[in-house]
């Protein structure tokens, strides 16, 4: 329970940090970001998205201390002030069309990743020097050698542009409109096949490098050795015995990983087009939308966090050593 | 954005931390034995040791060859390669080797500019964070108490903010420039080396002749520099290659989606005009194929050196002579007999 409290604790203070980040680099910037935006943006605003603007940099505001906790309360509260690229709906409103979207892009390809990953890792430690151990890992490193978005890139001129056997962008067919009915449930799927795809595929050796090292080291403990004395078969004594031992470092990389499968979400989900946070942040920022811009960094810190935490209590579960201590 | 990444050591290292069965990669808990002699022999023998080593040779060669294409790159294509010429995209060619962009530039002309942008920014961000790292976890891992919980817990939120959209946030804040690229690079790159050598330190911290040299009236940065650092030779040497991966995939992410320094030429930027120019939906492969294979074929040199220093460090990694059969698990254990 302390564990978990102190984790909280944690989260919570790295959340502050990121807040504060988010209030300080408008205000560290030289000169006036509201002129600046103006500027860059040739006198395209209207007067109401200025002051939304000016509002939510809190730039017309006093000094720094006191618009500083206005800011604490108002990110607290949820109010991340009006879009300006799509003004006037709230920023929070963009987000929550936009979120379902990574999060299954990002769920689909992680879970993918991690049980193949992985049980490739199993394998390969079990037959160590074999055909998968010593082909695999340089294969699979070097796929990860690539830059996520290139990799989608190439995966949607093969597989998109040249054998046509995958939708080039968005989500879903343009015409559908989003439901629970089969036919829209497997259009859903079929677009999420390349970007899932190339996301697994950058990410996979990873997990499968990382399985094979703890398994390698798992595998010369005693009772391994004891199981095979006693003559269980070798598919137990590699799952139950084995892997099941091996899987702890696993699951704390799941936490590491999430970060970065956000950060390769977003460079998919642009070459793709898909219409998750990663694409909207893009287009907050090439709009020069600097409230949907804090929003949404705001929002992916926050799904880092929460899922780091979710990562840490199936942890206490799984392993009692962190319990007693 | 390769599987080596910092996080990935950073997570090597939490697991350390965690008291895990001792895992197969753990050079922090396979401290040097011998304090030596004359400072850089470890290093010298380290490298004496990946000379030897085949995935050691051919990192080294395909970066080589790199860094001599980027360097020749003004002897080989005179002139300004973004220059735009007429006759718009052509595939590879005698005349074009690897043809033409719609602009009409000649893409082995800007894949070879492009790479002098790209390794030295990933190289100085790489050198850069590491040396952040160094500093950081070398002043942890020696004071201790305050300082390093201080020193952590600022060191485990930076690596619990998710890199690429602070990257993007940073960059779209700060002036373009490759000087910010940079910034934002070592900003976002140096977390996961700070935890990783700390993780290392701490168990150097621990030795006699740190003992001895602060009881000797030592005074601490030179410990640090002196006696702990040579020792941490080949971890710092993971560290700084997985960093450099790290920040090249990083760069090239960052101006693919447009945030870099749109004046520069380097393999990102080529990749954003590819993908910009539409290149990719009308079929013209050999645009934006050339930059993606020099970004990975450099990502995965770097990551066999990485992978050599491994094994040459940590002898339970390196290859069984033969292929074994089912029963090998207890192989490692039977060694480990014998030694």
């Amino acid at each position: 329970m302390r564990f978990i409290l102190r984790r909280i604790g944690f989260y919570l203070l790295a959340f502050w940090v990121s807040i504060t980040l988010n209030f300080l680099l408008p205000r560290l910037m030289p000169g006036d970001p509201v002129t600046r935006m103006l500027s860059r943006s040739q006198q395209r605003l209207e007067p109401q998205q200025i002051e939304a603007l000016q509002q939510m940099l809190g730039v017309n505001g006093g000094p720094w201390w006191q618009e500083y906790p206005d800011y604490l309360r108002r990110v607290l509260t949820g109010d991340f002030g009006v879009s300006i690229s799509r003004f006037p709906t709230p920023v929070t409103e963009v987000i929550a069309q936009q979120l379902p979207w990574t999060l299954l892009l990002g769920g689909v390809s992680l879970v993918i990743a991690v049980v193949l990953g992985n049980l490739l890792g199993i394998l390969a430690a079990w037959r160590r020097g074999g055909l998968l151990d010593s082909v695999a890992p340089p294969l699979l490193v070097f796929i990860g050698s690539f830059p996520y978005f290139w990799l989608a890139m190439g995966a949607l001129y093969l597989f998109g542009v040249m054998l046509g056997w995958a939708p080039l962008r968005h989500a879903f067919s343009v015409g559908l409109t989003p439901s629970w009915d089969p036919t829209f449930i497997g259009d859903v799927a079929a677009h999420l096949v390349l970007p899932a795809l190339s996301i697994v595929l950058v990410s996979i050796g990873g997990w499968m490098l990382g399985m094979r090292n703890t398994m390698i080291a798992t595998n010369a403990e005693d009772y391994i050795l004891m199981a095979e004395a006693k003559g269980l078969s070798p598919s137990r004594i590699m799952l139950r015995y084995g892997a099941r031992n091996a899987l702890l470092p696993s699951v704390t990389s799941i936490g590491m990983s999430i970060g970065f499968i956000v950060g390769g979400a977003l460079l998919t989900e642009v070459v793709f087009a898909y219409p998750g946070v990663g694409y909207q942040l893009l287009a907050a920022v090439q709009g020069l939308d600097y409230p949907l811009m804090q929003g949404l960094f705001l929002t992916i810190t926050a799904a880092v966090l929460l899922a780091n935490l979710l990562v840490d209590l199936v942890y206490v579960r799984l392993d009692p050593r962190v319990r007693v201590a | 954005m390769s599987i080596q990444s910092p996080e990935s050591l950073a997570h090597a290292a939490a697991v350390r931390d965690a008291a895990e069965p001792p895992s197969t990669r753990s050079i922090a808990t396979r401290p040097p034995e011998r304090r030596p002699r004359a400072r850089g022999r470890q290093l010298l023998r380290l490298l004496r040791a990946l000379s030897r080593n085949g995935k050691a040779v051919a990192g080294l060669v395909i970066l080589l060859v790199f860094v001599a294409l980027a360097l020749a790159a003004p002897l080989l294509f005179p002139g300004d390669p973004s220059r735009i010429g007429s006759g718009g995209a052509t595939p590879p060619s005698a005349e074009h080797l690897l043809g033409t962009t719609a602009k009409g530039q000649d893409v082995l002309a800007l894949t070879i500019w492009g790479a002098r942008s790209s390794l030295l920014v990933g190289f100085v961000a790489g050198v850069l964070s590491t040396i952040v790292g160094i500093v950081v976890g070398l002043t942890s891992a020696f004071f201790g108490k305050r300082v390093d919980d201080a020193l952590s817990l600022v060191t485990n939120v930076f690596l619990l903010i998710p890199g690429l959209p602070l990257l993007v946030l940073l960059a779209a804040f700060l002036p373009a420039g490759l000087g910010t690229v940079i910034a934002v690079l070592v900003i976002t790159g140096w977390a996961g080396s700070a935890r990783v050598l700390r993780a290392q330190g701490m168990s150097i911290r621990g030795k006699d002749y740190v003992g001895a040299a602060i009881t000797s009236g030592e005074r601490p940065l030179r410990i640090m520099l002196r006696e702990m650092l040579p020792n941490m030779a080949s971890i710092v040497m993971t560290t700084l290659l997985a960093c450099v991966i790290g920040a090249i995939g990083a760069q090239a992410g960052l101006e693919f989606l447009g945030l870099g320094d749109a004046n520069t030429l380097s393999w990102g930027t080529n990749l954003f005009w590819a993908s910009s120019d539409g290149a990719l939906m009308i079929g013209q492969w050999w645009i934006f194929v050339p930059s993606g294979l020099a970004i990975a074929l450099v990502a995965f040199a770097l990551a066999l050196c990485n992978y050599a220093v491994d094994e040459v460090t940590n002898p339970r990694l390196r290859r069984p002579r033969t292929a074994r059969s089912a029963t090998a698990p207890t192989t490692v254990a039977r060694k480990e007999d014998a030694r």
